[in-house]
């Protein structure tokens, strides 16, 4: 038995073992508190959100349309406004989203699908301002106004790529056995798509929407040249229309103390309302299988 | 000797003398299904299988048998055009079912793999219900005129497969709740429903515990009265049960096809003995 | 690589016994007969004693076929291989029974007043000894061919036998007085006789072993 043997049976611990866990324990910490300061700071926020919005929080706010400052007003035609604005959104760049990355995942082989899927990271980074100019000049200057329509094009065209590389992802991660299993028993290939893989990359692929309407709900700039915001309730796709990121933006930015907390207020109810989105998508979604 | 010697037998289970003893003597080879001949296949440059040249006979169990990667795997997914689904893959040669080449431009592959059904290493059940999973190939097929028939016929597939007794209070749950070899047999069953006259097995059993290995190999075995089976297998034990007759693939090259007993007591390749016998290499 | 190793050295271990069983029997057999020609007691009981321990021998290699079976699952020319060993430990275990039957003769004899020794039944010794040495080295080189060869040899063995059978059975009608003698001499040919057709038997394992063929009951 020689020394170092002999020091590892009186200490409990042999060396190696005890500067293991040390640092195991240690990391450990790290992470957990990397992870507290994170989470801490988004609910700081999320609190802080909260206590200056629920103030200004009333039925009447959240139905009536804006007023001159000291009349009180509401966010009605603004909640009604965003909810138009993503649907127009969602009803283009959700389908549009989706087959492009399906065609990337299941179809796209060769120069041009390599081309497509450079393309689509590509508009990934586009600073979403620039959205906002690019749909001003094709659909605003020919239309000679601002609309809901060109707001929803430009929300579209954020949510598209964001939609194509998550939906791609999703059905990568399909197993091919599940394709050759579909494939075996005569299906046609489009069968197996829509019939096996869509349905088996589901959730994924509606994690991956929600996403993208998470992330355009927040957008304020591309609409500011697009659909430009309204003061008033309007349902027509070819006027200005309101949103709550515009009216926040509007508001907060005014030098009424009245508007700063109702912009506190709209905030609390467009976090509200990307969090039932959220709710309600994934409980729609749910695995069931 | 035998007609002196043997008590007489009710005349009714007597074959005429002549007849029987042909049969005795030389055994009438059992008709094609399947003929392959002079198959290359090439996977990009590199060429996989090497002239390849095999007939199975119908209604009998064909082991492949064979070191990883010798081609026996590909070798099967040629007989329902599987590997079309590889992108630069390429077949040369021939291969008839019934006569009819399958490589043949006229050929539909849908129609094929409808009679050329196939069973995989995994157990691949979609995200779907016991039944739509049987019913998945009668709908995309449209076999099937009614809802009765359709249960019907799903019904018949999981017996046929031995497994409605355990599903048949379940249909209509997950099929991802069922054991791996459940599954499996799911897998059979859903293969089994658009009735096909050839089953292609990659290794069906080989994640399988040894009591769901054994019924799938009972399975086999039953199924061999009605459809022509091939099978990869790695475990070599399995091949001696379950097969009529085994091929031996090596480096992509078929080294020796002959009856089960006499590739497992005495091969003619001494390379086929080398592999059965565990001193490969 | 470790499976095939231990595999073989098995392999090997078992062909080592079956061997060894051989080379006793094979040593019985010549025990026995010198014992009978030089009328030695003492020799003759050695071979019976030595009887426990062939029995022995035959029911090891029983157990390690089993074994291998069992566990290993030999296929091809190892299956060929085991299932001739466990056939032929038998064989070679009543090759032995045979001698220890000699030996029991020999004491019996030995009570009675020398009778002459038959050449014939020296040479049908002779030979029979070695046919089973021949057979045992055709065993251990697989070799068909020396294995078909020995077989033919039997012919021999039975032809002295015949040839002895009609001696005695004249010795027994001339001289009646040495009957039991003569028939005593005769089961020791017998014996032999019946040794021959073991080693016969085992010779058609080596060709089963080598070739696959099952030549049993064809020549």
């Amino acid at each position: 038995m020689n020394v170092t043997e002999e020091l590892r049976l009186k200490s409990k611990l042999p060396r190696g073992d005890r500067h293991r866990r040390v640092t195991s324990a240690a990391m450990t910490a790290f992470t957990a508190a990397c992870t507290l300061f994170a989470v801490g700071v988004l609910l700081v926020i999320l609190a802080y959100i909260a206590w200056q919005g629920i103030g200004s929080v009333s039925l009447r706010f959240l139905l009536d349309s804006p007023r001159p400052v000291g009349e009180g007003g509401g966010i009605g035609n603004a909640i009604l406004g965003s909810i138009v604005l993503l649907l127009l959104s969602s009803s283009a760049g959700m389908p549009l989203g989706i087959s492009v990355g399906v065609y990337l995942s299941e179809f796209g082989r060769g120069r041009f699908a390599s081309l497509l899927r450079f393309v689509v990271d590509t508009l990934t980074g586009i600073p979403s301002i620039v959205t906002g100019v690019f749909v001003y000049t094709i659909v605003v200057l020919p239309l000679k106004h601002f609309s809901a329509l060109a707001g929803g094009i430009a929300l579209a065209l954020i949510m598209i790529p964001i939609v194509a590389r998550t939906t791609e992802e999703m059905i990568k991660l399909v197993p091919q056995s599940l394709r050759e299993g579909a494939l075996a028993l005569g299906a046609p290939q489009w069968r197996v798509t829509l019939g096996v893989v869509i349905p088996a990359a589901a959730s994924g692929i509606a994690t991956g929407a929600m996403l993208a309407v998470a992330r355009v709900s927040g957008e304020t700039a591309p609409l500011l040249f697009t659909a430009f915001g309204s003061r008033f309730f309007s349902h027509y796709l070819d006027q200005p229309i309101a949103s709550l990121t515009v009216q926040i933006y509007s508001y907060a930015i005014s030098p009424y103390d009245e508007w700063h907390a109702q912009a506190w207020a709209a905030t609390l109810v467009l976090m509200t309302l990307i969090l039932g989105i959220n709710i309600a998508v994934r409980f729609f979604t749910r695995k069931k299988f | 000797m035998m007609s002196a010697t043997t008590p007489k037998i009710p005349s009714q289970f007597t074959l005429p003398q002549d007849q029987s003893k042909a049969s005795f003597v030389s055994t009438p080879a059992a008709p094609a299904k399947i003929t392959v001949s002079d198959l290359d296949f090439y996977y990009g440059r590199s060429q996989a299988l090497f002239q390849i040249t095999l007939s199975i006979p119908e209604r009998i169990v064909m082991a492949l048998i064979g070191p990883s990667g010798c081609g026996k795997s590909t070798f099967l997914r040629t007989l329902n055009r599987m590997n079309d689904v590889i992108p630069a893959t390429r077949v040369e040669g021939q291969v008839t079912i019934d006569g009819n080449d399958i490589y043949d431009p006229g050929t539909d592959v849908v129609d094929l793999r409808r009679r050329v059904g196939m069973v995989f290493q995994k157990s691949n059940p979609f995200p779907k219900s016991i039944f739509d999973n049987v019913a998945y190939g009668l709908r995309i097929n449209r076999v099937t005129k009614s809802k009765t028939e359709l249960a019907d016929r799903v019904e018949q597939a999981l017996k046929d497969a031995a497994l409605w007794s355990e599903a048949k209070d379940r249909l209509h749950q997950s099929a991802l709740g069922l054991s791996g070899g459940q599954q499996q047999r799911l897998c059979i069953a859903r293969a089994l429903a658009i009735r096909p006259e050839v089953i292609l097995m990659d290794e069906p059993a080989s994640a399988l515990d040894p009591i769901a290995t054994s019924k799938i190999e009972e399975l086999i075995v039953d199924l061999k009265q009605q459809y022509t089976i091939v099978i990869v297998t790695h475990n070599m034990q399995q091949a001696a049960r379950v097969s009529d007759t085994t091929a031996f693939f090596l480096l992509g090259k078929l080294i020796e096809v002959n009856p089960t007993e006499k590739i497992f007591t005495a091969p003619d390749q001494k390379v086929t003995e080398d592999y059965i016998t565990g001193r490969f290499g | 690589m470790d499976y095939h190793r231990h595999l073989d050295d098995e392999l090997n271990e078992l062909r080592d016994r079956v061997l060894l069983l051989g080379g006793e029997a094979e040593r019985a057999l010549e025990r026995a007969m010198h014992a009978l020609a030089a009328r030695d007691d003492s020799i003759a009981r050695e071979v019976l004693s030595h009887d426990d321990e062939i029995d022995r021998l035959e029911v090891e290699i029983d157990r390690q076929c089993i074994d291998l079976i069992a566990l290993r699952q030999p296929a091809a020319r190892d299956l060929r291989f085991v299932i001739s060993a466990v056939k032929m430990a038998p064989l070679l275990e009543r090759i032995a029974d045979h001698a220890c039957n000699i030996a029991r003769a020999t004491i019996d004899l030995n009570t009675e007043p020398e009778i002459k020794l038959s050449a014939s039944l020296q040479r049908m010794a002779d030979h029979a000894s070695s046919m089973l040495r021949a057979a045992l080295d055709a065993f251990t080189a697989r070799d068909a061919m020396a294995a078909r060869e020995i077989i033919k040899r039997d012919k021999e063995i039975n032809d002295l036998y015949n040839q002895l059978f009609h001696d005695l059975i004249a010795m027994m009608v001339s001289e009646p007085s040495t009957a039991t003698r003569d028939a005593r001499l005769l089961f020791v040919a017998k014996h032999m006789e019946r040794i021959g057709d073991y080693v016969t038997d085992i010779c058609e394992l080596t060709v089963y072993m080598a070739e696959a063929a099952i030549i049993k009951h064809i020549h």
